[in-house]
């Protein structure tokens, strides 16, 4: 046994190791979750794919699209909501992550989290990074079927530059799902969530169809459009796509992701977060 | 039990001895309110090394709240908790992994195996894969678990996630265990086994462990108790002390003198 006690006493601190193995640890767990919910892959593929089978395929000769960044010729229909689709995925899982963080925390899962000796914005940022790990996962498999279905980009690279949006994304999301558990107390509040988030900000987005399509139709929408972060989302995706970088999307992405990132921490403070002010352990 | 007082081997250098060093827990003129209902009402009282403190009280006496304080899922609003010196809100890093906790609420990943939970447990605590197993063989031996490390933890009983639960608050070496009513929920033989670990544990390691519990027959006459009832603490001390002090025959009649309520004797 004595190379077991050889840790104590304890040294003060945490070395950068020691947070390597914690950030490793909330990563492969994530993934183990995931692999094993196979029902949670399977609608988390399917769903882009109804989108993209049946909407696009529905829709494609209805809308057509002109020539507009980053796209340098006419697209299809199911070419044009790819980036979008690949948000959607995000957008999913990021609420998808909120809920279970409400569900962990009514199991006692987050209690566990929350007990970590390491710093709590570490722990947080952490299971964010996981979260976004997974929903990268997902974005890969939905383009693989979509290759199959005859979309790609101009270049095979676009799948690579594709990869940095897709995280810094993947964590505004996320990020936004997470300050939104730290409100919700009730297991049941998701489907409040699917209304007063998922789908508004989906649809009040350019990931179904062009802003400049929307300005015909009602410009009030097209301003809510342009606020909605979730556009420069699916902007920032669909550019990099392409090879390309939307900078006032990538300056708005990073800023919300900061932002809700930040509220979050703050939320989960023990001192200042909403956790003391909703009034107590359940 | 061979295995017992070798296995358990918590580097006693660390936590001093009884009479000089630190407590292992030392809860000092904590109140807490939410709004304007008080859930504590200056609650002080220390857990020592190498002693078994019963935290007594019935649903709504306040302990998930003490709990929710020293676990820093809220922070003190006034007075301080201490975790073998550590102030809880100055040094929640070194408080923390000091500290072992088993949450009332089932806290294992249900569809992972009881060796994931474990890993991924020592993860937030720092510790790498290796070193993790070696520690898991150690305290599911003894909890008697060994044989089940690979099994999902869905699969167990009861009685059986608790002793995952208690083995995986062990892995990081604690010098404090925290238990939140650890035996709901449980039956007769599993309440009586938990204990009996638990007891071990104190005994053998020098581990200091708080139980919070409304059972009144999980409190042993060598045991200290602290009774808490709508936020403040009644009495505390030695049971035997507890008992005549109040001029009663046993703890469950001085819990009803003292509390104006009979506490539950089996389970809830």
């Amino acid at each position: 046994m004595t190379s077991l006690s050889t840790d104590l006493p304890l040294r003060k601190g945490f070395g950068l190791a020691q947070y390597a193995i914690c950030l490793k640890g909330i990563v492969w767990r994530e993934a183990l979750r995931f692999l094993h919910q196979r029902e949670r892959f399977v609608s988390a593929l399917v769903r882009p794919l109804v989108w993209l089978f049946i909407f696009a395929a529905g829709f494609r000769s209805v809308l057509g699209v002109s020539i507009i960044p980053p796209y340098d010729t006419y697209v299809l229909y199911d070419v044009y909501i790819t980036p979008g689709l690949m948000a959607m995925i995000q957008l999913f899982n990021g609420m998808q992550s909120s809920l279970s963080m409400v569900y962990d925390r009514e199991m006692g899962n987050m209690r566990t989290l929350l007990v970590s000796p390491l710093p709590r914005w570490y722990v947080l940022t952490s299971k964010l990074a996981a979260g976004v790990a997974v929903s990268i996962l997902q974005v890969y498999a939905y383009l693989v079927v979509a290759f199959l279905w005859g979309i790609e980009p101009e270049s095979p690279l676009g799948y690579l530059t594709v990869l940095p949006a897709l995280i810094l994304s993947g964590l505004m999301l996320g990020a936004l799902g997470m300050l939104l558990s730290s409100a919700i107390k009730q297991l049941e509040s998701f489907a409040g969530v699917m209304n007063f988030v998922i789908f508004p900000m989906f649809f009040a987005s350019s990931a179904l169809y062009p802003l400049w399509r929307v300005q015909e139709g009602s410009p009030w929408l097209a301003f809510a459009c342009e606020l909605n972060p979730f556009t420069h989302a699916v902007e920032l995706i669909r550019f990099a796509f392409y090879q390309q970088v939307s900078w006032l999307s990538l300056a708005v992405v990073f800023g919300c992701t900061v932002l809700f990132l930040g509220g979050a921490i703050i939320a989960y403070d023990p001192s200042r977060g909403m956790l003391v002010r909703r009034g107590g352990p359940e | 039990m061979s295995v017992l007082p070798k296995d358990i081997s918590f580097d006693q250098a660390s936590p001093a001895p009884r009479s000089e060093g630190p407590a292992a827990l030392s809860v000092e003129a904590v109140s807490h309110s939410y709004g304007k209902r008080k859930a504590l009402d200056n609650v002080s009282f220390s857990v020592e090394p190498s002693s078994f403190t019963v935290l007594l009280g019935l649903n709504g006496a306040g302990k998930s709240t003490l709990f929710s304080l020293i676990t820093r899922l809220y922070s003190t609003q006034t007075g301080s908790i201490r975790i073998f010196g550590y102030e809880v809100g100055h040094d929640p890093g070194e408080a923390l992994r000091r500290l072992g906790v088993v949450f009332q609420a089932r806290t294992l990943d249900m569809d992972l195996s009881i060796q994931q939970n474990l890993l991924y447990h020592a993860a937030l605590h720092g510790i790498g894969t290796q070193e993790t197993k070696a520690r898991a063989a150690i305290v599911l031996e003894q909890t008697s678990m060994a044989d089940r490390a690979k099994d999902k933890v869905r699969d167990l009983s009861g009685g059986q996630m608790r002793r995952v639960e208690i083995a995986r608050a062990l892995l990081h070496r604690p010098q404090m265990l925290l238990l939140d009513e650890p035996t709901v929920g449980l039956d007769i033989k599993a309440r009586a086994d938990i204990l009996a670990h638990v007891r071990k544990l104190v005994a053998h390691s020098g581990i200091g462990v708080l139980w919070t519990t409304h059972l009144i027959d999980e409190v042993y006459p060598e045991d200290n108790v602290v009774v808490l009832h709508q936020g403040k603490i009644l009495d505390k001390g030695r049971v035997s002390d507890v008992v005549a002090r109040t001029g009663v025959a046993d703890m469950r009649a001085a819990f009803t003198k003292l509390t104006g309520s009979g506490p539950a004797g089996g389970d809830s």
